[in-house]
């Protein structure tokens, strides 16, 4: 019990501890819809696209998270428009982007000397650095996501699994579309300083992966995958902090254990599928993707 | 719309044995229209799938939309569901602009543009009817669970309310789909292929139940493949192919004369029933990065 209290006496251990937990819920339901929808690529552009804003907030000691979310919202939309006007397949669009907004940061951060540390911290968290003000603006903007997904959550539903459908019935599924990426995007500013520009797809994706192999019904999926984002948030920091090891890096192994768990003797894994024979055609636990 | 008005029906203008389809009495048929063309084009990127379409839909029209494949059968529907805007030409549903009352207006895709391993429960996919009347915040209440209820129970679907869409087979899910449009309570129902691929049963279910709403002086519009059950099920039939070829009562316009314009030649006719030859040069391609649109008429 003592190793579970003791950090707790610790303030950033603490402010750690919220930010993480408020990132593994954040990301596992914006995740949902990121693996439904299969865009688990365009997260990772968006990350990576964040990289030369902090970079330029950092150099004009601009706050981290307006850098961060110009540059990653600014990128989403981007791919949102280029991929509606232009003649051009959405995954080379992102490919694009997602390469040569890297590099700009890269570019602007090689002017920097003797930085090393900080753009490791960029790269891959550093929770446990957290300040009070960046909390606060952490809870404020993961706060907003989830307020917006509670209102849009019906919408945003009907667009994913039928947009014909949703958009005839007079949702505008158009905006939706670019409302979502914006989400994501705020959704990863919000993660960065957990777990960084590297692993944050991570933390989309694998969640709501895992609640899929345990799960067939939507608003279950969403709960399970919230619970594995907050449970591998919490049980990753306290590994890190026990072990001395970086703490993004533990939070993202902590769910891919999880994750491995759960394809290897989910109803919905690898061996739970063996058994789909006997299953009761009402117990939504259990459920097979379609032939 | 009050039911007086629903139920007053005039003369269906008809372009059979016309030459120019165009030259319909349509604006005189507006006021009184439920889905309305006038001198419409449309198509994807270069592509012109359909030209100079003019058609008027009276309130309570159970009408057939047929051609062969890549006629554009699918492409008229998305027009009246207002998910593609003409190039020229004015469109008006249910009297307004396409689109403008698309809370009344109930749209089912073809099976095969869905994605049937996604997570959801028969209940879900039916409560998603119900979604555009609750707008964003509301949470479905008692009004919304009976009206699924009552939904599934007329396609007799009730006892599978807790399974996964994906598990259903092809009937099923076309029954699913048509009680999510039943659960909107819409003015216009719109349809690609409802009974494409099922058995006979569930066919009949679902003609019974779309015959009942247009009774009722809604309007159903659906495309088909099938000739046969457009001729025995549906009251009016549409038979385009690039342009309306055809449309009027349904035992007129499938005879094999206007059969033979809208299939181009490819007809059999045996003993007096039309057996179509579908061409394979007639399965329309989509530029890349169009496929969501992609008329999807399927293959024989």
């Amino acid at each position: 019990m003592d190793l579970l209290l003791e950090p707790l006496a610790l303030s950033f251990f603490v402010r750690a501890l919220i930010a993480s937990a408020l990132v593994g819920v954040v990301c596992a339901v914006v995740g949902t819809y990121v693996v439904l929808r299969g865009v688990a690529f365009i997260g990772d552009a968006i990350a990576h696209a964040g990289f030369p804003g902090v970079v330029v907030a950092y150099l004009l000691g601009l706050p981290f998270y307006l850098g961060a979310a110009v540059a990653a919202v600014g990128t989403a939309l981007a791919i949102g428009f280029v991929t509606r006007r232009a003649a051009i397949r959405q995954d080379t669009v992102i490919g694009v982007l997602f390469a040569g907004t890297f590099a700009f940061g890269v570019f602007l951060f090689s002017g920097i000397s003797g930085y090393v540390a900080d753009l490791f911290s960029f790269l891959f968290g550093n929770i446990l650095a957290i300040g009070a003000e960046d909390l606060v603006a952490l809870v404020v903007l993961g706060l907003g996501v989830l307020v917006a997904v509670a209102i849009l959550w019906k919408e945003l539903l009907y667009a994913t699994f039928d947009p014909l459908g949703a958009a005839a019935s007079g949702i505008r599924v158009d905006r939706l579309e670019y409302l979502f990426l914006a989400l994501v995007a705020l959704t990863i500013v919000v993660s960065i300083q957990a777990v960084g520009i590297i692993l944050v797809v991570a933390m989309l994706v694998t969640p709501a992966a895992t609640a899929q192999l345990l799960t067939a019904r939507f608003t279950r999926l969403m709960l399970v995958a919230a619970l594995v984002g907050i449970s591998s948030s919490i049980a990753g920091l306290y590994l890190s902090y026990w072990l001395d090891v970086a703490s993004g890096a533990t939070i993202v192994l902590v769910q891919t254990a999880l994750f491995i768990l759960a394809l290897a003797l989910g109803p919905r894994g690898l061996l739970g599928r063996r058994r789909g024979h006997a299953e009761d055609a009402d117990d939504q636990l259990m459920g097979m993707p379609a032939a | 719309m009050d039911q007086q008005q629903r139920t007053h029906k005039r003369h269906v203008p008809t372009a059979l044995g016309h030459d120019h389809p165009g030259g319909v009495d349509a604006t005189h048929a507006h006021a009184h229209a439920d889905v309305w063309l006038s001198d419409v084009s449309a198509g994807y990127g270069e592509r012109v799938a359909l030209e100079h379409v003019t058609l008027a839909v009276e309130p309570g029209s159970l009408l057939a939309v047929v051609g062969p494949n890549g006629a554009g059968k699918s492409t008229m529907l998305k027009l009246m569901a207002g998910l593609l805007t003409p190039w020229t030409g004015r469109i008006e549903i249910l009297g307004q602009p396409a689109g403008r009352e698309a809370r009344r207006v109930a749209y089912v895709p073809q099976a095969e543009m869905v994605d049937w391993a996604f997570p959801v429960t028969v209940e879900d996919v039916v409560m998603m009817g119900r979604f555009p009347r609750l707008g964003p915040i509301r949470r479905p209440g008692a009004d919304d669970r009976r009206a699924v209820q009552s939904a599934l129970v007329q396609v007799g679907m009730a006892r599978h309310l807790r399974t996964q869409v994906g598990r259903l087979s092809g009937g099923q899910r076309r029954r699913v789909f048509l009680a999510r449009a039943l659960a909107a309570e819409p003015d216009l129902f719109l349809l690609d292929e409802p009974v494409t691929g099922i058995d006979p049963t569930t066919q009949e279910l679902l003609m019974d139940l779309l015959e009942d709403q247009a009774k009722r002086g809604k309007t159903v519009v659906a495309t088909t493949h099938d000739l046969a059950c457009a001729a025995a099920r549906f009251h009016q039939v549409l038979a385009v192919n690039r342009t309306v070829v055809a449309y009027g009562p349904s035992n007129l316009v499938l005879d094999a004369d206007v059969l033979a314009r809208a299939y181009g030649g490819h007809l059999l006719v045996l003993d007096g029933r039309t057996v179509v030859l579908d061409d394979a040069h007639h399965h329309d391609e989509a530029a890349p990065g169009e496929r969501h649109f992609h008329d999807h008429d399927g293959s024989r």
